[in-house]
């Protein structure tokens, strides 16, 4: 019997690279990590990568995206470029710590030049997990749910490298640390980063996570970030993801939460081809707060699935979740919000959103709400809606002069701004707002621009 | 500087005006009053570039232009104003920014430099002492929550920021305490010049009596069917409309 290229399932052949590169994959990473693939990639292998029949997949099917022909950086080429040669951010208008990723790998010129107070680390996951093997026995692979998700387990398969942070007890980094992923490569290319982050007691940091397109190449980013927030510290990530038409962009954030702690993680999807976003929350001990919020702005074939599931797994814990959508032209997006309160979580307070804006009647949303509940003395509610610009406030600003393109952009930035606005970090939300402005003026570029930069197009890193 | 022609406007093949005629001069002031449904604000409102209503037939021109030619912006950049009779809430639009945009848009249609902020910041201050409007509501989103007479308050604001050449008040009185009534007034008349002109619209003798009409027109059934001066706005009040309605029966 022949075996045509139809015949292989599409599966197979990440798991025939998988067998192949295996030992380079584990050049870089501890043990520790190296352990965790075997079982991984069978999860993967059983549940095989998601379609529209998967529950929370429904409507996007990820086979097609999967099914492209990508190479792969195990061995990081890139490692021996200078980013400086390709990428420079001279302006820096927030201050902050900035660090650089390439092709999710830890850029190893970073220079962190803020003294950060004792015990803090930030740097490259994979040589972390060789020096602080500790860290990484109790947190590495403990949230990530493998089991639900085989594009999860898939990365955990694979996993190489990506942002650590480990903030201790009692520290608080006040500047936001900011991460700039860059995809840069000759070819088409797929990665998947990992990140972990720990939070530990009474410790606060904010991290300001931009993902970037540099080269007009495809790309399959397929990303998994754990963060692990101990009793009363104060976390938040802001996830700009502004990549140009070519990009797949998976990116899974797990949080653990411990008493009284309090999150904030906020997708904001400026532009993209396709984006999957996984927010999962695991509020796991009492009086826990989390705020889960997103931003998306679509427009042409763009399409943005956003997939939240808030766990209440004990009582007292209040979440609040809002999502906020403005499609133009056939942009398609999804939101998908699960909240679960556990029979014991009494005194649960969860709230859900999400509001939707299209633009065009070949835009299109799709808004599910998904609570399970079976505790009864809780506090829950949701809500979603899908409107176009309001006829009656359009005609209100061009009655005072203010012109058709212009009146739109400030109602488009009218519906937007209460995302916007939850972002708690003053400096990272002053310079959102005028990012989101820009987009709306379409002023962005889409490729290279960064948050803190605003660099132009350099030749040969052009826009697609 | 505007003079209606037979204007003729509907809504779903529903004929709502049925051939206006108005010429407002430099420096009038004209009265519209009329029973409730019978076009008042659907005048206004096409006058002012709603794409809500079909002008079906009829012509309106402002300076000699054409102007249900000109979409609404430009309208307002010519010099109209419409004070609505229910202004629109806006969240997520700061009155600061919409102002200041629709202030610089007027001077880039008259080829001005925009202002510089602290131009914008004083004429905001100047004209916000001319409507005795609460800084506060300056501060917040276009009308958002503000209470029925603030959101009157602001659109005269709005006027004082833009200095047209006609202004159309719809019930701008309507929802006005006695005082507030004053100062709109006052801020209506500091505003007017032998240069511009006024429409009001109410249903009241009241406002009246603070702004001095030259003519009173009475609107009914789209039509205007009867003008006199502003005499005939007493004769309303005492009378109500039910003359009228028989005498235009049809
Ligand atoms: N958007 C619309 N759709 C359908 N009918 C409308 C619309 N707008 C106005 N009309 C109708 O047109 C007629 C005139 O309305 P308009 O608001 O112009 O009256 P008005 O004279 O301003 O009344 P009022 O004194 O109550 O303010 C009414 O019968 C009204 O129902
Ligand atoms: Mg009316």
């Amino acid at each position: 019997m022949s075996i045509t290229g139809t015949d292989i399932k599409i599966e197979q052949k990440y798991i025939s690279l998988f067998a192949e590169q295996e030992e380079i994959l584990n050049k870089s990473v501890s043990g520790h990590i190296a352990a965790q693939r075997a079982e991984a990639i069978q999860q993967f292998e059983a549940k095989g990568i998601p379609t529209k029949k998967v529950e929370n997949y429904k409507y996007t099917n990820m086979v097609p995206l999967f099914e492209e022909e990508y190479g792969y950086d195990f061995e990081h080429e890139v490692f021996k470029q200078d980013l400086s040669e390709v990428f420079n951010c001279n302006v820096h208008e927030l201050e902050a710590t900035t660090i650089y990723l390439i092709n999710g790998w830890y850029y190893r010129k970073n220079e962190i030049t803020t003294s950060l107070p004792e015990g803090v680390l930030i740097g490259s996951l994979a040589e972390h997990s060789k020096s602080h093997p500790e860290i990484f026995e109790k947190h590495y692979n403990q949230y990530a749910k493998n089991d639900e998700d085989s594009l999860v387990a898939l990365n955990t398969a694979y996993a190489q490298d990506g942002f650590f942070i480990y903030i201790p007890k009692g520290v608080v980094i006040e500047k936001p640390i900011q991460i700039v992923n860059i995809m840069h490569s000759q070819k088409d290319l797929m990665a998947f980063p990992r990140n972990l982050v720990v939070i530990e007691e009474n410790a606060q940091a904010k991290i300001l996570f931009c993902e970037h397109t540099l080269a007009d190449q495809k790309y399959l980013l397929s990303g998994v970030t754990e963060a692990f927030v101990d009793k009363n510290a104060v976390f938040d990530i802001y996830n700009i993801q502004n990549q140009h038409n070519l990009t797949t962009n998976v990116s899974s954030f797990f949080v653990k939460q411990k008493q009284h702690s309090s999150i904030l993680t906020h997708n904001l999807t400026l532009h993209t081809g396709v984006t999957r976003n996984n927010i999962y929350v695991d509020m796991d001990d009492e009086h826990c707060e989390s705020h889960v919020y997103g931003l998306f702005i679509s427009d042409k074939n763009q399409h943005v699935d956003n997939f939240s599931f808030i766990d209440h797994a004990k009582p007292n814990c209040y979440s609040e979740e809002l999502f906020k959508g403005v499609l133009d032209d056939a942009a398609t997006a999804t939101f998908a919000g699960k909240i679960m309160v556990r029979p014991d979580a009494q005194k649960t307070n969860a709230f859900q959103r999400n509001d939707n804006l299209l633009l065009t009647d070949t835009a299109k949303m799709n808004t599910k709400p998904m609570l399970e509940i079976y505790a009864d003395d809780v506090k829950c509610s949701h809500g979603a809606t899908v409107g176009q610009l309001d006829e009656k406030a359009m005609f209100y600003l061009r009655s005072r002069g203010i012109s058709k393109e212009e009146s739109r952009i400030l109602l488009m930035y009218a519906f937007a701004y209460e995302a916007v606005e939850k972002i708690r970090v003053e400096a990272v939300r002053e310079q959102i707002r005028e990012l989101v402005e820009n987009v709306f003026r379409g002023e962005l570029n889409k490729c290279n621009s960064c948050v803190l930069c605003n660099q132009d197009g350099t030749e040969g890193n052009s826009c697609m | 500087m505007l003079e209606i022609k037979d204007l003729h406007a509907k809504i779903d093949d529903k004929e709502i005006l049925r051939g206006i005629n108005l010429t407002v001069k430099p420096g009038e002031v004209h009265a519209i009053m009329g029973p409730n449904g019978s076009g008042k604000s659907t005048l206004s409102s096409v006058l002012a570039g709603s794409e809500v209503f079909d002008v079906s037939e009829g012509s309106a021109s402002f300076y000699g232009k054409d102007l249900l030619d000109m979409p609404a912006e430009d309208r307002a950049r010519e010099g109209l104003f419409y004070s609505f009779q229910y202004p629109v809430e806006i969240p997520g639009v700061s009155m600061v920014n919409f102002m200041r945009t629709a202030v610089n848009e007027h001077r880039k249609y008259n080829e001005l430099k925009p202002y510089t902020a602290s131009e914008f910041l004083k004429l905001m201050r100047e004209k916000k002492k001319l409507v005795e409007i609460d800084s506060n509501l300056t501060n917040r989103s276009v009308n958002e929550g503000f209470s029925g007479g603030e959101k009157k308050k602001n659109e005269i604001f709005q006027m004082a920021m833009l200095q047209p050449k006609v202004a159309i008040l719809d019930e701008t009185d309507s929802g006005l305490d006695i005082d507030a009534l004053r100062i709109v007034a006052n801020g209506v008349n500091k505003l007017k010049s032998e240069n511009n002109a006024t429409i009001v619209i109410t249903h009241y003798q009241r406002l009246l009596d603070h702004i001095v009409p030259d003519f009173v027109h009475v609107l009914y059934k789209g039509r205007i069917v009867m003008s006199a001066g502003k005499e005939l706005a007493h004769e309303l009040e005492e009378k109500g409309y039910d003359w009228i309605k028989k005498q235009f029966e049809d």
